[in-house]
């Protein structure tokens, strides 16, 4: 490989004047100001910018569109086809769960249930949407591809009891999964 | 002391005052906007009238911009805890935040923020400064500098190191940038003969604003009436009067702490200066003295080199009446001049959010090395060239043989200054003689 040796650029007239540096400065700025007036900042149309800048605003303007795919939103917990649990408590992600925002009382599934030879399924399932920080260490421990983290992200409460999602919240979140679950193909 | 002159005061002591903390509290709104504007960002544009915490169903949601924020952000810092940690000491403790507001606040007094009213059927003329003093710079620099009191106690008092060192280079700074500021305005004293500002304006308003003469008492410049009467010797002062509004501008910078000098509460450095164990109404007096003190620095700017409250080309001749400006005639001042000081706060603003903070001894470089010799070659060469008419009836090259002094007096001097900060200047520090202890 020849070796290209290339000359460091020098300081012109004007930049070691300082001040019509500072000038320069002054036009890159104010044409970033006059092109966010106009709502025509670089990005704004991709990014789909409220006309000010590049900024969405939240509550008018949603970003669902532009969601990526891998986006991590709230973690949820799935039934089958056969409209079963998936989970069958075996508290991984409980254990996993860095800030412990998981709480799994485990259950057994009685004898007379179709269900029977799952053996477990959780009686309780909360997790403390407060705690959580939506890492998906949950989703990628889960041997039974139960738990998933879905898109939604707008978790609201006016106390901490109400921002605990239940089992049936949680069910009621994921929804079912029909198919080939694999969690490592994204499926959301 | 008469009765008018008193009543007088205190209106203007009431509506200036008003209109300074306003124009404080909205250039923090203006810095929020503008920077996120800069920055292709939105910026604070929701802040409604909470009328629901009154008892209403909702709240008022009128399309303001934002324009509420200023007293929102006040609220704020009046209801958060005044938490005075257990190391400071106490009394300077609470003395520094005051004595960096209230400097900021006493120089309003003497800028004149309109023109003067004729009362009385033009018996007696009420000036449009609170105070019309005759040393109106001396005293607005006497007062200012002692804001820096404030950053040092502070930064003393809050006993941490932090502080200590933003109250530490605070007063380096301001010590340095002072002697350039005072020397800066020099000329222009020089070319005006005067150190009363409303005169000073009033004499702009006749003869051209000191940055753009563009006309004089005798018409306008494309007239030949102009150029006989002196316009000549006023572009040539242009050229002085020019390098003296770059230096007093950039020192105006440096006293009021902004960027690119806010070395003194650089937050990447030293947390939050002198001002990090603040909080609270406390922290709102050292973040609002800074912006008063751009305010008024600002209006100091706009009178001495942009023709405070007067109109451009001599419009003020229109309005005159009976010899004096009637009332709404100075309102329309009043605006004018605001508008100016506008137009130059949004300037500190798009400094702020252009220009990255000086290196420390780069500062102090730019403030001893350069500013300091260029001010003082200014104030030689306004001299002269206001001397030009005199020196010229002395001999045909009197005047240039004084030029070719002054060359080699400023050229010296570079040298001078050059050869001292080569030796003790900051950032110098000489390697050490010795060579390194090698690991053995
Ligand atoms: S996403 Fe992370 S933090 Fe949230 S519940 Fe799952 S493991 Fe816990
Ligand atoms: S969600 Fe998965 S990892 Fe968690 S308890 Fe149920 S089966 Fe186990």
């Amino acid at each position: 490989m020849s070796v290209v040796k290339l000359k460091r650029p020098e300081l012109s007239v004007s930049d070691k004047l300082t001040l019509p540096a500072l000038f320069k400065g002054f036009l890159v700025t104010l044409g970033h100001a006059f092109r966010s007036l106009k709502g025509k900042s670089r990005g704004a149309e991709s990014l789909n910018g409220s006309g000010l800048g590049v900024t969405m605003q939240y509550p008018e303007q949603k970003w669902d569109e532009q969601m990526p795919d891998y986006y991590r939103g709230v973690p949820a917990l799935v039934t089958d086809e056969q409209d079963r649990e998936r989970c069958v408590s075996c508290q991984l992600c409980e254990f996993i769960c860095p800030p412990k925002a998981i709480k799994i009382v485990p259950g057994e599934i009685p004898n007379e249930d179709p269900w029977a030879k799952v053996e477990k399924r959780p009686k309780e399932f909360d997790i403390d949407m407060i705690r959580c920080i939506y890492c998906g260490m949950c989703e990628e421990v889960c041997p039974e591809q139960a738990i998933f983290l879905r898109k939604d992200y707008a978790v609201t409460g006016t106390s901490r009891e109400q921002m605990v999602h239940d089992k049936d919240k949680l069910y009621e979140i994921g929804g079912k999964r029909v198919g080939l679950v694999n969690k490592w193909n994204e499926l959301k | 002391m008469d009765l008018t002159f008193l009543i007088a005061t205190s209106i203007k002591i009431g509506l200036f005052f008003t209109i300074v903390l306003t124009f404080v509290a909205y250039s923090v709104y203006a810095e929020r906007r503008f920077s996120a504007i800069i920055q292709d960002r939105v910026g604070p544009n929701r802040t409604m009238i909470p009328t629901s915490i009154l008892g209403f169903k909702n709240d008022l949601k009128l399309p303001l911009g934002g324009l509420t924020q200023p007293i929102a952000d006040g609220l704020k810092f009046i209801l958060k805890e005044d938490f005075t940690p257990g190391h400071v000491r106490k009394s300077f403790f609470w003395l520094a935040p005051c004595m960096t507001m209230v400097p900021s606040l006493i120089t309003i007094a003497v800028i004149p923020f309109m023109s003067p009213i004729a009362w009385d059927n033009g018996e007696t003329t009420i000036s449009g400064a609170i105070a019309d003093l005759d040393v109106g710079p001396l005293f607005i620099f006497a007062v200012s500098s002692l804001a820096v009191y404030g950053i040092a106690i502070a930064g003393w008092a809050s006993n941490s190191k932090y502080p200590f060192l933003g109250g530490v280079r605070a007063s380096a700074q301001m010590i340095s940038y002072e002697i350039a500021l005072g020397l800066s305005i020099i000329p222009v004293l020089l070319v005006f003969g005067d150190l009363n500002l409303n005169r000073i304006v009033q004499e702009q308003s006749a003869n051209g604003w000191l940055l753009l003469p563009l006309w004089n008492e005798a018409g306008m410049i494309w007239q030949s009436s102009y150029w006989e009467n002196g316009g000549a010797q006023r572009w040539l002062l242009w050229i002085p009067m020019v390098l003296a509004f770059i230096i007093f501008s950039i020192s105006i910078f440096a006293e009021t702490n902004r960027t690119p000098f806010d070395l003194a509460e650089c937050e990447t450095e030293l947390v939050g200066g002198y001002h990090t164990e603040y909080s609270s109404m406390k922290f709102a007096l050292f973040f609002l003295g800074e912006y008063a003190a751009m305010v008024v620095g600002s209006a100091l700017i706009v009178t001495l080199f942009l023709g405070g409250w007067s109109l451009p080309f001599g419009l003020d001749g229109l309005l005159v009446d009976d010899g004096a400006f009637p009332l709404w005639a100075s309102l329309l001042h009043m605006g004018v001049f605001l508008s100016k000081v506008v137009v130059f706060i949004l300037f500190f603003i798009l400094v702020r959010w252009s220009i990255p903070r000086f290196r420390y001894d780069q500062l102090m470089r730019l403030g001893w090395v350069v500013f300091f010799e260029l001010a003082l070659i200014n104030i030689v060469l306004t001299a002269l060239l206001i001397a030009k008419p005199t020196l010229d009836k002395q001999g045909p090259n009197v005047f240039w043989i004084s030029m070719a002094g002054l060359a080699v007096f400023s050229a010296l001097m570079f040298l001078l200054a050059k050869t001292v900060d080569e030796i003790v200047g900051p950032g110098k520090r000489t390697a050490p003689k010795s060579s390194p202890a090698t690991a053995s």
